[in-house]
């Protein structure tokens, strides 16, 4: 009973100083902000790595989700006599959810993992201490840099992935299914609000940026640094992401278009 | 990886692609391009009923928008609904005694304002008011009196 208990004891500590050590470090990683966005180039190398390259994953699954929910809509909208609106179905719930969710998930699988594995890596390799021996702060070159890339790409890349989205949606509904081309999109410009909906989409999706590089950032800084460490690491990342991801997505729809 | 030049174009891309996308949502996906109108002057209209009228629903005259719904309040004196809109400056010839009427676009539709022009010489201007109104058409309220007057013969 008592080992019990204490096992139970243990792990709430473990993850609450796990939790405090995590908003230690966003701390540091901001107060970090000003001089390293007075280093551009810093910025546009992460931003490289962390948006360029995730563009792809982004456009082939936006092209594919937007194709989808075109086929699927058309079917249940004809039952109604309605595909006309088959447009405001795919752009909202493009821009509400999907974009802003899908891309999360789909960054946080392709740019957050491969934040952790750098930085938990140049940390089981030492690099880190190494820089500290030299009187940098690894906070600051390493970590801020890749924190404001995550922020600054992931509103771009949910818009991207809402963009191409609806280009495949409109490719299977007006293309295959023939919807007609004006009311898919009259319809849909009349009914999508600037603020509602593309707004609230685009704060959905700089939080979700938020989270996902301040997880995978503390998760690689926070590994043991060995090559199991490294690897736990990095798998912790995708699935608290995904969870946070989900989680707050709740909470903001709650806030943003829930009548609360 | 690639040179610092090349690096510096794609991100560059990226950054122009991303705000592209952000624009296009903007322009051709949702309302933004409508809410350009904002010269032009406001107008009242007082309604026994408004019905499903929206604030930013469509003011037209045969046909044409010409201007949306920006307010709709309740007269507490007398209990009737106060409907602004906003009217594009370019119409500034509409007759004062023009009436206001609400109806339904299509038999589901939503519901808009649609202006009938009268023959006066003078012309509406700001914060002008209609006088001659007609209320929304309620559904139920048709159905109930058609069940009531079938009922009485």
């Amino acid at each position: 009973m008592i080992t019990f208990l204490s096992t139970i004891g243990h792990s709430v500590i473990a993850t609450l100083t796990k939790t405090g050590r995590g908003a230690l470090f966003l701390k540091q990683t901001l107060s970090y902000t000003f001089s390293v966005l007075c280093q551009p180039r810093l910025i546009s190398k992460q931003l490289f790595s962390v948006g360029v390259l995730t563009i792809l994953i982004i456009t082939i699954s936006g092209l594919f989700v937007g194709m989808v929910l075109g086929l699927q809509g058309y079917y249940i909208l004809s039952d109604f006599g309605a595909e006309e609106t088959l447009g405001v179905m795919i752009a909202a719930s493009l821009v509400r959810e999907l974009g802003p969710v899908v891309s999360a998930l789909l960054f946080a699988g392709r740019a957050g993992s491969s934040l952790t594995a750098e930085i938990g890596l140049m940390k089981a390799t030492e690099q880190l201490s190494g820089m500290e021996m030299m009187a940098v702060d690894p906070i600051q070159r390493i970590v801020c840099p890749r924190f404001l890339a995550g922020c600054l790409s992931m509103p771009l890349l949910a818009a991207i992935f809402s963009m191409v989205g609806i280009l495949g949606g409109q490719l299977v509904g007006v293309s295959l299914l023939g919807v007609d081309e004006g009311a898919f999109w009259s319809q849909m410009q009349s009914s999508i609000d600037f603020y509602d909906d593309i707004l609230n989409g685009v704060i959905k999706s700089v939080v979700f940026g938020f989270v996902v590089t301040w997880i995978s950032l503390f998760e690689g800084y926070d590994a043991i640094p060995t090559s199991e460490g490294v690897s736990r690491a990095t798998t912790r990342t995708v699935v608290y992401s995904s969870f946070a991801i989900l989680g707050m997505d709740f909470i903001l729809t709650a806030l943003m278009f829930g009548d609360i | 990886m690639q040179n610092p030049k090349s690096l510096e174009t794609l991100v560059g891309l990226f950054v122009v692609i991303g705000i592209g996308a952000l624009f296009f949502l903007g322009l051709n996906v949702s309302n933004l391009a409508s809410y350009s109108d904002t010269d032009g002057y406001t107008i009242t209209a007082r309604f026994e009923n408004s019905g499903g009228l929206k604030v930013r629903s469509p003011v037209s005259v045969a046909g044409v928008r010409i201007g949306r719904v920006t307010a709709i309040d309740f007269d507490n004196t007398s209990y009737e609904s106060v409907v602004q809109m906003k009217i594009g400056a370019q119409y500034n010839t509409l007759p004062d005694d023009s009436s206001a009427s609400i109806f339904t676009a299509g038999l589901l539709g939503e519901q808009y304002i649609g202006l009938q022009t009268g023959a006066s010489e003078d012309y509406l201007t700001h914060n002008s008011e209609l006088e001659l109104t007609q209320s929304a058409i309620v559904l139920e309220e048709i159905i109930g009196q058609f069940l009531f007057s079938e009922k009485e013969n």
